[in-house]
């Protein structure tokens, strides 16, 4: 008992650890930085075409820009919940909930699917005005990522149902689950930004 | 109530109700500065709690919690001060 205590720095908690591969948190970071980029962009073009944004930013559907914020933020949530369930080793409820996540991932694909054929349909495209190609871009760039997202969680379920992971390892899996969380946290300032703040 | 002793749990409670806040702010057609920067405190509030609750960055070694954090910080002050341009 003695030794094991002397090996333990004082003041360090043993469980201070970065969930999933380094590798994932570095390619996470990079696309952050180029959202922050695009962001700040959408910004500062705003800032210089006031009237502009705020008489266009009204014809966005901001029920259905925030009913998508509601199936992230639960896809997510069921993705920590498959997480956790990994770490108790309760292997029925691994893949489940990763199903559940994806559920509400395709949920959000088809709600912009929808936003994009109002808009289209009424002939609205890139080359508008500086305010829809920011929108098109901006929301589309992040579609391509829930897709990417919802590849990831394929893999996730398809090896969870192997029964790969548990408490012994869960380490796949939380990589996945942090990019899944980066799609949530990326559309959390998306929508506040392009649909409401004027 | 033993289902909100999982911050899991609790996170995605806070952030249905931030949500919720948001898109009302939407509908009343709130604007200006006390708008922009109470949209901007909810996002961040928001941004925070997935960070911390959802990538379970809370217990992670400080410099990756300190990175994303920082982008939160970063993005809503570059936000904050295009908006803050664009007011005067």
């Amino acid at each position: 008992m003695t030794i094991v205590t002397a090996t333990l720095a004082p003041g360090v908690a043993p469980d201070k650890r970065l969930p999933g591969d380094l590798a994932i948190w570095f390619f996470i970071l990079a696309e952050m930085l180029a959202f922050a980029v695009f962001f700040a962009s959408y910004a500062f073009a705003r800032a210089s075409h006031v009237e502009e944004f705020n008489l266009y930013q009204q014809t966005l559907d901001r029920n259905a820009g925030a009913l998508n914020t509601v199936l992230l933020i639960t896809g997510s949530w069921f993705i920590v919940l498959a997480v956790q369930a990994a770490h108790r080793d309760d292997a029925r409820a691994i893949p489940r909930n990763i199903l559940l996540g994806f559920l509400c991932g395709a949920g959000f694909l088809v709600v912009k699917v929808f936003e994009y054929a109002a808009k289209f349909g009424a002939g609205i495209s890139m080359s508008t005005n500086t305010f829809y190609m920011f929108y098109i871009s901006l929301t589309f760039f992040h579609f391509m990522h829930v897709i990417l997202g919802m590849v990831i969680l394929t893999i996730l379920w398809v090896q969870a149902k192997k029964g790969v992971y548990g408490a012994h390892n869960a380490h796949g899996l939380e990589s996945g689950a942090a990019y899944w969380h980066m799609v949530d946290l990326l559309w959390i300032i998306l929508f506040p930004l392009v649909y409401v703040m004027r | 109530m033993n289902a909100l002793k999982n911050p899991a749990h609790r996170a995605w409670l806070v952030l249905l109700v931030a949500t919720g806040i948001t898109w009302y702010l939407g509908e009343v057609g709130a604007a200006g500065t006390l708008a922009i920067v109470s949209m901007l405190l909810i996002a961040f509030v928001k941004g925070r709690l997935v960070i911390l609750d959802f990538m379970e960055l809370r217990a992670a070694p400080r410099l990756w919690r300190a990175l994303l954090e920082g982008w939160l910080i970063l993005v809503s002050s570059l936000i904050l001060l295009a908006y803050w341009i664009s007011l005067k």
